[in-house]
């Protein structure tokens, strides 16, 4: 956070805050496992990637990767994954009515339409997704 | 100075990776981690899901959900790291860190979708 100039040289009295004040309270570590759910974000991509180049790389590197996905301890890396993006998503949709705001004429758009549309439109995403891979 | 021109960018990118991962990450871990390895549906044929993933338009789409979906955790998870763990005196570190891991990221995945798209069409 940036000071105001001069204020380095008078810094005043900065109550000290714990490294584990987002255990203190419900709300700070919800909060806390919001920010956590970026680390299985990023894990999403890599195994996406390493998938992708499985994929590219034939029948043989296909199957290899698949039997190690289904192996017991990715397959719990992958289950705990899962929930957290899961927690990503509804906590992201629900935040949506508070930086979309929709105005018909002058009337402001109920907030609860705003994230009904976003997950009927992660629904219709996902719906996709899945009709287009069990097509295949 | 640079760094304060930069950091709406940033946003814009965690924001554009949060909508992106909350969309399309759910259903793909879904089916690629848990789905199709534990045999819950019948595993794809591996040309057949190279046909779906290698075609471009698929391969774009992908690549884009997983840079900014990258940007997004980048973001994140350096705010974690200096607000959440109280690192701030490493930020400069933090930030080069995090940064070079997105450009690998998104590197890998570029990577890995181009070698998708010519083994489809090889």
């Amino acid at each position: 956070m940036n000071r105001p100039p001069g204020r380095m040289s008078h810094p005043g009295y900065r109550r000290p805050m714990s490294r584990w004040w987002w255990l203190g309270k419900r709300s700070y570590t919800l909060f806390a496992l919001r920010e956590v759910s970026a680390v299985f974000v990023a894990w999403s991509v890599l195994f996406l990637v390493a998938f992708v180049e499985s994929l590219a790389g034939g029948e043989a590197p296909y199957q290899a990767f698949l039997d190690w996905a289904a192996t017991p301890w990715v397959v719990a890396l992958n289950v705990l994954t899962l929930v957290f993006l899961l927690l990503h998503a509804v906590t992201w949709i629900n935040l949506t009515p508070a930086a979309v705001v929709v105005k018909v004429g002058r009337r402001r758009v109920p907030p609860r339409v705003i994230s009904g549309s976003a997950f009927a439109g992660w629904a219709a995403v996902s719906a996709l997704v899945l009709w287009l891979v069990v097509r295949v | 100075m640079a760094r304060r021109t930069v950091e709406p960018v940033l946003w814009l990118l965690f924001s554009a990776g949060g909508v992106a991962s909350a969309m399309v990450l759910p259903v793909v871990v879904f089916l690629f981690a848990l789905a199709i390895p534990l045999g819950w549906i019948p595993a794809p044929d591996g040309a057949a899901l190279l046909r779906l993933v290698g075609h471009p338009l698929t391969a774009l789409v992908l690549l884009g959900v997983c840079v900014l979906s990258l940007f997004h955790w980048a973001q994140r998870f350096r705010y974690t790291l200096s607000d959440g763990l109280k690192l701030k005196h490493h930020q400069r570190t933090i930030n080069t860190a995090v940064y070079v891991l997105t450009v690998l990221g998104s590197a890998a995945a570029g990577v890995a979708l181009w070698d998708a798209m010519t083994a489809r069409s090889g």
